[in-house]
């Protein structure tokens, strides 16, 4: 195995680790958004309870992501910073309001008013960073960004993410995230009543996703050649269909019988193994066609040095990420309220 | 303005806004930490409600921080894609090992923020203890990536054009000890003074608070020592810019002429036509003697740096003053609470030095402010010094004032927000009762 389809890997492997944990905070958000009936609010401190000790921490797999590519594809960061400068601003600015809105709310006066504002606030911009993200992951694969050989980007690539498959990919990437939280969430409630809202919006999001896989799929042959090739002719497609495939009538079938905590696994496995297939699908291109991670690595020395620094922080780092997800998410329901609630 | 000007000023208001929230998570989990050891050894729950009135403090400016360190790890690849291009695997080594320090500064504020009644209170404390080292660390990774793009060391190009790097020889490089030493003690110290501002202004509305007094006890301290410790680290990062990058002091200094016994300059003006300072106070000898050890030392003068390669004298000269200014006021006024203190056996609550300390909150970060304006512009025209200019990393990207102007709105709506949350913080702070 080469040093540079070992960062690949690790970078693939944080893009999962990312859509896991924070991209069930940003589904969080979504909910936050379209919470409704007489319970809306206690579904929104749900939400809060679950995500304030944990959040920042899992916002740092994307900053991992960030550190690795610079380091170990560094013209595939600069090309990727050139090229998709305004849709990265955009989620940036999100990232900041969102973060911001998020714990200015706990902190601000807990008046109704001032509370749904905030509320309001971070929902919007929950909907706005993942959708941008996937607009981003989208333009990568679109094959539209073209580089020359001295690493200058052309000019029309600023408006690759402009495209349908882009967009589909941004919607598609809210739709997952959204699906993931609803069913966190609904493992871990007691309250019946809850639980059924929780459930209904696992299952709608669901279909969503389902959809917008389709939408997305049909947009590629046009918006993305390489990607949909690898997805629907390479070798392991067929048997990728048939694990997702699976796994969806898994999750419908642990949400109907109420198996939360096995519909709880079942998600996760799926949503790994999408991003898994999109990265296989993109092999071996960071930027399709002008970027592989194979022709622009950095010097084996610092693929070495990071990519073994990486794999034992990631060793040091796993038991203290566990005591923190356990401490808060390993029994106690998130509705009952505790003190320390009440800033 | 340029796009070039617009980048340069939108990374400027990005760092100059992060580097307040920043030295917040390097300085604040050390008051925390006293505090709450404070109330593991004496009980008292004072102690207690200090720790956790301080925590909710830092978890407003964490999130900050957090967000707004993540839009400099973008603005990187946004603003200075070929910097990036060059420079992103030189620097691998510290910026991961900053993204572990801060993902465990994040794993542990969790625990410590929310766990108060979840955790055993050892190990609330121990958890406080991690967020104060990884904090600490993650700071020094980053100020050593900063360090390398003024002292561009462990690296070389062979012949066809390829880089050979040695990431280890990069992080380490000479200007990393001083650097950090210097910023590490600059956070604690600014921090400590913004606190004590804070609890000096309660207490001076409500002498004989118990909950303020005991915070004053706690945190001047800290603010004591860090304010004699700062000039010596600064004497460290000062000497090794003396050798490494001669216009980097030259302009800090306002020095023209290339000379021996070279005067320590407080305050003037450098005028960069006419290239000579006015109306500032001349001490004969100083500079040569601080920079290299003797009177008789030559340091160069800005007339023998090309004028391509200056870096704007005014500017550099005058945060350099403000630096320094800051540095001395805030030793002043240690010295002066340290003999009251001592004199009286308790601490000093005259309303005069209250008043005096509530001034002195905002010199700390002023300080930082004015510091990092002495690095980053005093580089100039460089973004790595001697190997590639600013005019080079910059994005072909146009249109950046509009995102600058966006960035400005943004910043300066969430700083009066945070103000206004803190206050809040502060606002209802329990009434320890009378002494």
């Amino acid at each position: 195995m080469t040093w540079e389809l070992l960062l690949a890997g690790l970078v693939l492997a944080c893009l999962v680790l990312y859509a896991l944990l924070a991209g069930a905070d940003f589904g969080g958000g979504v909910w936050d958004l379209l919470a409704t009936g007489p319970r809306a609010d206690d579904q929104r401190r749900v939400i809060e309870r679950a995500m304030g000790p944990v959040w920042e921490a899992n916002h740092v797999w994307l900053i991992a992501i960030l550190v690795l590519l610079f380091t170990s594809f560094p013209r595939a960061y600069a090309t990727i910073g050139t090229a998709l400068h305004l849709p990265l601003t955009l989620m940036l600015g999100g990232i900041v309001l969102r973060g911001t809105a998020f714990v200015f709310r706990h902190y601000d006066s807990h008046r109704t008013e001032v509370w749904r504002s905030w509320s309001r606030l971070f929902a919007v911009t929950s909907v706005i960073t993942p959708f941008m993200l996937g607009v981003c992951l989208g333009a990568a694969a679109s094959g539209q960004i073209r580089v020359d050989a001295a690493g200058r980007v052309a000019p029309e690539a600023a408006w690759a993410w402009l495209a349908p498959f882009p967009l589909a990919v941004g919607a598609l990437t809210v739709a997952v995230f959204a699906f993931l939280a609803a069913v966190y969430l609904l493992a871990e409630v007691d309250d019946p009543e809850l639980q059924r809202a929780f459930r209904k919006r696992a299952l709608g999001a669901s279909a969503v996703v389902t959809a917008l896989a389709w939408v997305t799929f049909f947009a590629a042959a046009e918006g993305a050649p390489h990607l949909r090739a690898g997805l629907w002719s390479s070798a392991w497609a067929l048997p990728f269909q048939a694990f997702t495939g699976a796994l969806g009538a898994g999750i419908l079938a642990a949400l109907v019988t109420q198996r939360r905590q096995l519909a709880r696994v079942l998600a996760a496995l799926q949503v790994t193994a999408l991003v898994c297939g999109f990265g296989a699908a993109q092999y071996p291109y960071i930027v399709t066609p002008d970027i592989t991670f194979t022709a622009n690595a950095a010097p084996q020395a610092v693929l070495q040095v990071v990519g073994g620094g990486m794999v034992m922080g990631l060793v040091l780092l796993l038991p203290a990420y566990l005591w923190l997800l356990r401490v808060f998410h390993a029994g106690g329901a998130l509705d009952t309220p505790s003190a320390e609630d009440t800033p | 303005m340029t796009d070039l000007l617009a980048a340069r000023s939108q990374m400027a208001i990005s760092l100059a806004f992060h580097i307040v929230f920043a030295i917040v998570g390097m300085g604040m989990p050390l008051l925390m930490v006293l505090a709450e050891g404070r109330w593991l050894r004496h009980g008292d729950p004072l102690d207690r409600e200090l720790a956790q009135r301080w925590a909710k403090g830092t978890a407003i400016m964490f999130a900050v921080g957090a967000v707004s360190g993540t839009v400099l790890s973008f603005e990187l690849g946004l603003l200075w894609p070929e910097l990036m291009a060059f420079a992103g695997p030189i620097l691998g080594l510290p910026f991961s090992m900053e993204g572990f320090a801060f993902f465990f500064e994040a794993i542990f504020l969790g625990v410590y923020l929310y766990g108060w009644e979840r955790v055993p209170p050892r190990a609330h404390w121990l958890a406080g203890v991690g967020v104060f080292l990884a904090g600490t660390a993650s700071g020094a990774f980053v100020v050593c990536a900063n360090a390398w793009m003024n002292n561009p060391t462990g690296w070389s190009r062979l012949p066809d054009g390829t880089l050979q790097i040695d990431p280890v020889a990069a992080m380490f490089n000479p200007g990393a000890p001083g650097q950090v030493l210097h910023m590490v003690v600059a956070a604690w110290l600014s921090v400590a003074f913004a606190v004590a501002a804070v609890h000096a202004w309660y207490l001076r509305k409500e002498p004989g608070n118990r909950f303020h007094r005991r915070a004053l006890e706690v945190v001047l301290p800290v603010a004591m020592v860090c304010a004699v410790a700062q000039p010596l680290t600064g004497h460290v990062a000062a000497e090794h810019i003396a050798h490494a990058q001669p216009a980097k002091l030259a302009a800090a200094e306002a020095q023209w002429e290339t000379m021996a016994r070279a005067p320590l300059r407080l305050g003037g003006w450098p005028d960069e036509e006419a290239e000579v300072t006015r109306y500032s106070v001349e001490l004969p000898g100083l500079l040569s003697l601080l920079s290299f050890g003797e009177v008789d030392a030559v340091v160069t003068g800005l007339r023998d740096i090309p004028r391509e390669d200056r870096p704007p004298v005014a500017v550099v000269h005058l945060a350099y003053q403000v630096m320094l200014g800051c540095g001395m006021a805030m030793l002043g006024l240690s010295a002066l609470i340290a003999g009251l203190w001592w004199r009286r056996g308790q601490l000093p609550d005259d309303p005069r030095l209250l008043a005096a300390i509530v001034a002195a909150g905002p010199l700390g970060v002023l300080a930082v402010e004015a510091g990092w304006t002495v690095t980053e512009v005093g580089r100039q025209p460089w973004v790595v010094y001697g190997v590639m200019r600013t005019a080079d990393a910059v994005t072909p990207v146009q249109g950046i004032p509009f995102t600058l102007a966006g960035y400005l709105g943004l910043y300066v709506a969430l700083s009066v927000l945070v103000v206004l949350l803190l206050r809040r913080q502060f606002h209802h702070a329990p009434h320890g009762g009378a002494a």
